[in-house]
């Protein structure tokens, strides 16, 4: 049988990924699909826990996170939408001022 | 034995995958190494005994989010990271600064790894005493989805009732009237 911390360590890993890709890419949709690893990550051990805790509240929580997290790309896609349309760039950088 | 194998194969696949998606230009294959990853975190899940969330997961994720991420792609047409001259001398572009974000994630994983080192009571196997019978487990996910948890539940519909009015509402052209 595999031990918890091993999911727990593939979660870390995942997890320091989508860290990595918020801090480093140059794209408003690759930062979000940084944030749906993440999640998922958290998803993976919510699932470990509830597993090795012989309940079904884990998997409760994952349906919830995953709810959040289709709301969560619904509007910030549409937000990158409204971005694109003023400034014809995906860089965050391109975005720094409050109005324009 | 074949169930630490498959554990191992589909981590690997995860994790790789994840990786590339960081590490592509194109977001649309950062888009589609996604979904592979998402398949393999759905094998993961399958493994640990939660068919609702594996199915979930290829359906709601890989199947919706990411036809909604493959769509926006297409439709804004803007595939590579524009590497403009502002960009480029930009203070935070220099190269000692862009290998500090790698840094510090690799500073995570070794917090996270040294924590879970030292925690007590995570070195033994996963085995609820819920495991033999799967559809029994979504029965009973179900039963208390609806009856603990049908607060939240309830709240999780205004929720995607009021990110579809808001997606709707951003995406919208300005001066539209309709």
């Amino acid at each position: 049988m595999i031990p918890l911390s091993h999911y727990l360590l593939v979660s870390a890993v995942l997890f320091a990924i989508g860290t990595t890709g918020v801090f480093l890419r140059r794209n408003l949709i690759t930062i979000l699909l940084s944030i749906e690893i993440m999640l998922n990550a958290v998803n993976l051990s919510f699932v470990a826990f509830g597993r090795q805790l012989g309940t079904v509240d884990g998997q409760i929580i994952v349906f919830f996170v995953m709810t959040v997290a289709a709301a969560e790309a619904a509007v910030g896609l549409a937000i990158v939408i409204g971005l694109y349309r003023h400034r014809e760039s995906l860089n965050p950088d391109a975005f720094v001022s409050l109005k324009w | 034995m074949p169930e630490t194998l498959t554990f191992y194969l589909l981590s690997a696949l995860a994790i790789g995958a994840s990786a590339l998606v960081i590490g592509q230009r194109n977001p649309m294959y950062s888009v589609l190494m996604l979904i592979a990853s998402f398949g393999a975190l759905a094998g993961l899940y399958i493994q640990l005994d939660a068919p609702f969330v594996a199915v979930a997961q290829i359906i709601i994720y890989a199947g919706a989010i990411m036809v909604l991420f493959l769509f926006v792609v297409m439709l804004l047409n803007a595939p590579k990271e524009d590497g403009a001259d502002w960009d480029q001398a930009h203070p935070l572009r220099l190269p000692p600064v862009t290998r500090l974000g790698s840094m510090l994630a690799v500073l995570l994983v070794v917090q996270l790894a040294w924590a879970l080192m030292e925690a007590n009571g995570i070195g033994g196997p996963v085995s609820g005493e819920t495991g033999a019978d799967t559809v029994s487990s979504v029965r009973q996910l179900g039963r208390v989805l609806f009856t603990d948890y049908v607060f939240a539940f309830e709240a999780t519909s205004i929720l995607i009732l009021v990110a579809m009015v808001g997606a709707v509402m951003l995406a919208r052209r300005e001066g539209e009237r309709s």
